[in-house]
């Protein structure tokens, strides 16, 4: 952390191009060596409604959208028709103002639109913006706009006003305007953001907010975690993706579809998440690395093909995006509440493997990891991650993605391998054998000669037939279930870890997290141990088979341990005690359940009072849980 | 050489090829209609020259669904209504493989409706045969989407509500390319049928009339049924889509008032597949997919030369 950084919010309407010109600008940012992060907040609508999206960037590598923001850029709802005061989702038109104001820092910036933004709406405007000491700038950016261009050309205006009051490379943007804009809407942008940069620029400037200067000591790349789980899908040779549309998995299946036909794969939209998991399956037996996904309710639907996989053991790539539940919940806002759901959906034993990667960069090793134990275990494995995670942009090295593609098929034999492979009588193949290496039995794929057996659902035979013999029973379940021990053992043997350590060696108090939140934790650690508390991190990203010796170890070597997560009932900390069998009483919780990830100072808040101070959290943002007997 | 040697493949016209060497026996009650669909396939097979090495047969959940059990081929027995989906992928995913999916009435006009509709719209390169015994059997007796309107079961006491579904229509207006009913009393129609459905290109639908002894005693389909096109008093044009509906409308009001109907009723064969589809528009590779895989010298792209870039 840093005070050296710029925290930029762009607020205005859904629909009104906030998320590609925040795309553009993030990445002028890193072009110009930064290292930026960005975090959208947007409804569940098609047009209107109050969005925004933060950029954080600075010389320093930042991991989460940090703690308020330092400059606001309001632009004004364009589909808010009608507004009134009584209308159910409340002033629209001038949201972006009113909305946005809580949490910008004392000394920030603000430019409001004034062609749509009246700040009279907020009745103590002018107490606030002295109280806060924010330096306010209007500009009619609409007009500007409606002169040179079209209206919603009012976001270019927006980012000229940026630029010169925040000290930014004009060139930088225009750089990235002529690369993705047609020449018709080229012209017009430019004069705009040329004109905005003038008018800014002949006005006093007051503030001192400035964006930083930094510089990378390798080429980076701008990316989602959504993209980077479809690009460790494709580089792990993934060539087959079946969905059913539902926020925010659709961004995963988006980008699969748009680039799989031209890699000579396959991508099938159908008519239902139960179809869609099945015909995954069905690739996947006649020889394709495939995979499927869904978020929540679409997951669910998934369950009774997951538990097929299981049995008949396919290999398989799920991803599941969560976002808040339950049911359809809220559909664009981040929340981990589907853990449970992803570990034990399905009848029977699990026997899967489940991933929470907890980054950007993690996503796509994971992922990666996530097929190659699929093919080599013939177990279903799931990318379990959330709508944070699936939507920020961050800035990557380039050459974390310079490696090798990986096609191979795991454990899958040849026909020259099928003719030396034991068969039963029959002539069938012997699909299940008993004695299959770490409980593995290599397989057949259809269309081979000499490898016919039967899949099946129902308990089976090693050649497939169905069988409720009890000793094959108790032998079958046993080597299916062996393989999730033995992924564990080959996960510990690699020592590439998944679970990041952070914080100081000897620490008193421990932050243990999972998935996403693992920036904003680590960022709330340092701050802990700069203000003199002695604390350390582990965020966990392997949640079957469990880490348990890793987990173990970090909780022995501190007193208490505070949980972090995103959802109402402590899942992580449940699956923990789980686990590990004990610790019921050093483990409490913070959670938060509203529909945003964390801020950094809420974990902080969160770990002094409840953890040091032992006192009650004063708001309702997030919820503190004591451990058992406290 | 193909990874996939079996493929294309011929085999003696003999019907032991597709019947496990070792046991297990059927365990399907005696007189079951399914043994004539059994028979069927086998027959259709062999006559067919392929071998069981390059056929796969997905089936559901039901008594039906277990015909994979007893015959030999590559098989999945997947799950309860979604043997349709596992089966096109298969076979988009190697395009060289003979693909069949089979269940039972309930299976793939109930829980399974939704799948039927969608790969009958979608022209799927493959055969799908229904056991229609017009009851659940493997459940013990209840009334299914096809049982007659009146019919009383455990579950249904006061008799069925409901009018019961007409897979021919629904076939028709879902976008089947091949549709035929067919019984189990006529092995030798059925394989005919069976032979003719997997050479089209394209979903073949097969309405398999099946008996069920145990459950369904009073079901029609023990009656002797009408080839009609063996019969000069139904002399229409299979190839013709208004005729073909009217011909399905009046087998299935015939059907209710006690006579049985069977043979081609459509069959498209100018429509494309589905596979053949999705190349035409550079949604699917010429060669097989699967082939891939097994190639060693296949050069697979990856992300970074590919899409990096516009990250930049
Ligand atoms: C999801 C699900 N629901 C219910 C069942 C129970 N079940 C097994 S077979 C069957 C009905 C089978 O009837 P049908 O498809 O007509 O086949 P048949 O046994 O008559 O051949 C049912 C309801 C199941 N296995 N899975
Ligand atoms: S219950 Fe009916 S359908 Fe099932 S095996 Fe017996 S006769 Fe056949």
């Amino acid at each position: 952390m840093t005070d050296d950084e710029l925290i930029w919010r762009i607020a205005g309407g859904s629909g009104d191009g906030i998320a590609s010109t925040s795309q553009n600008f993030a990445k002028a940012l890193m072009r110009s060596g930064l290292h930026v992060f960005t975090h959208r907040h947007y409804p569940s609508r098609i047009r209107g409604g109050h969005t925004y999206t933060e950029i954080r960037a600075s010389a320093d590598e930042v991991e989460s959208r940090g703690d308020g923001y330092n400059f606001l850029l309001t632009l004004g709802d364009s589909f808010a028709r009608n507004p009134s005061e009584n209308a159910y989702y409340g002033d629209e038109e001038q949201k972006p103002l009113y909305e946005n104001l809580d949490e910008l820092r004392e000394g920030g910036v603000m430019v409001i639109d004034s062609g749509l933004v009246d700040t009279e709406v907020v009745e103590d405007f002018d107490e606030r913006v002295e109280e806060n000491d924010w330096h306010v700038y209007e500009f009619d950016l609409r007009s500007l706009a409606r002169e040179h261009g079209r209206e919603v050309m009012r976001n270019t205006a927006g980012v000229g006003v940026t630029c010169a009051l925040a000290g930014i490379e004009r060139s930088w943007i225009k750089e990235l305007m002529e690369e993705a804009m047609p020449e018709k809407i080229l012209e017009p942008n430019l004069e705009i953001l040329d004109e905005a940069y003038e008018m800014a620029m002949d006005v006093e400037h007051t503030h001192d907010v400035q964006v930083p200067e930094g510089e990378h000591d390798e080429e980076q790349v701008l990316l989602s975690g959504s993209d980077a789980i479809a690009y460790g899908a494709i580089d792990e040779g993934c060539r087959f993706i079946a969905g059913y549309p539902m926020t925010p998995w659709t961004e995963v299946f988006t980008i699969m579809s748009q680039n799989l036909p031209e890699l000579g794969g396959i991508s099938e939209q159908v008519e239902d998440e139960i179809a869609a998991a099945a015909l995954a399956l069905g690739a996947s037996h006649a020889g394709v690395k495939a995979m499927s996904g869904s978020s929540g309710g679409g997951f669910a639907l998934m369950s009774e093909p997951l538990g097929l996989a299981e049995m008949t053991e396919t290999p398989v790539v799920f991803v599941e995006a969560m976002r808040a539940g339950p049911s359809t919940g809220m559909p664009t806002k981040p929340e981990q509440g589907d853990l449970e759901h992803v570990l034990y959906t399905s009848q029977g034993d699990s026997n899967r493997v489940v991933f929470a990667p907890s980054t950007v960069s993690e996503a796509y090793t994971q992922t990666r990891k996530a097929f190659e134990l699929a093919y080599e275990y013939q177990i279903p494995a799931i990318v379990i991650y959330d709508q944070k995670l699936g939507g920020e942009l961050v800035n990557v090295p380039a050459s974390h993605f310079d490696e090798e593609p990986n096609a191979d098929l795991g454990s899958t034999l040849t026909e020259a391998e099928i003719a030396d492979a034991p068969h039963d009588a029959s002539g069938k193949f012997n699909r299940f054998r008993y004695d299959g290496e770490k409980g593995v039995s290599p397989r057949s794929v259809p269309g081979q000669k000499g490898g016919r057996f039967l899949a099946t659902g129902n308990e089976h035979m090693p050649a497939g037939h169905i069988s409720e013999d009890p000793e094959n029973r108790v032998f079958q379940m046993d080597r299916r279930m062996e393989r999730v021990e033995n992924i564990r053992a080959d996960l510990d043997g690699m020592g590439t870890s998944h679970q990041t350590p952070h914080g100081v060696s000897d620490a008193e108090y421990g932050i243990l997290t999972w998935g996403s939140n693992q920036g904003t934790v680590f960022e709330a650690v340092d701050r802990l141990n700069d203000d003199g508390y002695a604390v350390k991190a582990l965020s966990v990203s392997d949640m079957m088979p469990y880490p348990t010796e890793e987990v173990q170890a970090f909780i022995e070597s501190v007193d208490e341990v505070l949980v972090v997560e995103m959802n109402a009932s402590a899942q992580f900390r449940g699956l923990t005690q789980k686990e590990l069998g004990r610790y019921g009483e050093k483990l409490s919780s913070l959670l938060k359940y509203n529909g945003n990830p964390f801020e950094p100072a809420e974990i902080v808040e969160g770990f002094v009072t409840s953890i040091v101070e032992n006192d009650t959290l004063p708001g309702t943002e997030t919820k503190f849980v004591p451990a058992a007997g406290d | 050489m193909s990874a996939f040697s079996a493929i294309g493949e011929e085999t003696d016209k003999d019907q032991n090829e597709f019947t496990p060497g070792l046991e297990p026996q059927p365990t399907w009650c005696p007189g079951c209609g399914d043994f004539g669909v059994l028979k069927a396939l086998k027959g259709a097979a062999a006559e067919l020259g392929l071998s069981p090495d390059e056929m796969l047969l997905c089936t559901g959940i039901g008594c039906s669904g277990k015909l994979n059990s007893y015959f030999e081929s590559y098989g999945f027995h997947t799950i309860h209504g979604r043997s349709l989906p596992i089966a096109r992928a298969a076979k988009l995913a190697n395009p060289g493989l003979t693909v069949v999916a089979a269940g039972g009435d309930g299976d793939g006009y109930g829980i399974g409706g939704n799948h039927f509709m969608h790969s009958a719209r979608e022209n799927h390169d493959m055969t799908y045969i229904v056991f229609n015994n017009e009851i659940f059997g493997l459940t013990k007796g209840q009334t299914s989407p096809t049982s007659p309107k009146g019919h009383k079961s455990k579950t249904q006491p006061h008799g069925s509500a409901k009018e019961p579904l007409r897979p021919l229509s629904l076939s028709l207006t879902s976008g089947a390319s091949y549709i035929a009913r067919t019984a189990a009393v006529n092995p030798n129609q059925a394989k005919e049928i069976i032979v003719e459905a997997i050479e089209h290109d394209g979903f073949s639908h097969i309405d398999f009339l099946t008996q069920c002894p145990t459950w369904n005693k009073d079901a029609r389909q023990y009656v002797p049924y009408i080839d009609i096109q063996d019969s000069d008093d139904y002399d229409f044009d299979n190839t013709d889509r208004r005729e073909a509906s009217e011909m399905m409308a009046e087998t299935e009001d015939a059907l209710h008032e006690g006579t049985v109907l069977t043979g081609r009723y459509y069959v498209d064969s100018e429509r494309p597949s589905y596979g053949q589809e999705k190349r035409t528009i550079g949604e699917m590779p010429e060669e097989p997919l699967a082939e891939r895989y097994f190639d060693d010298d296949y050069e697979w792209e990856r992300s970074y030369d590919m899409f990096l870039d516009k990250h930049r």
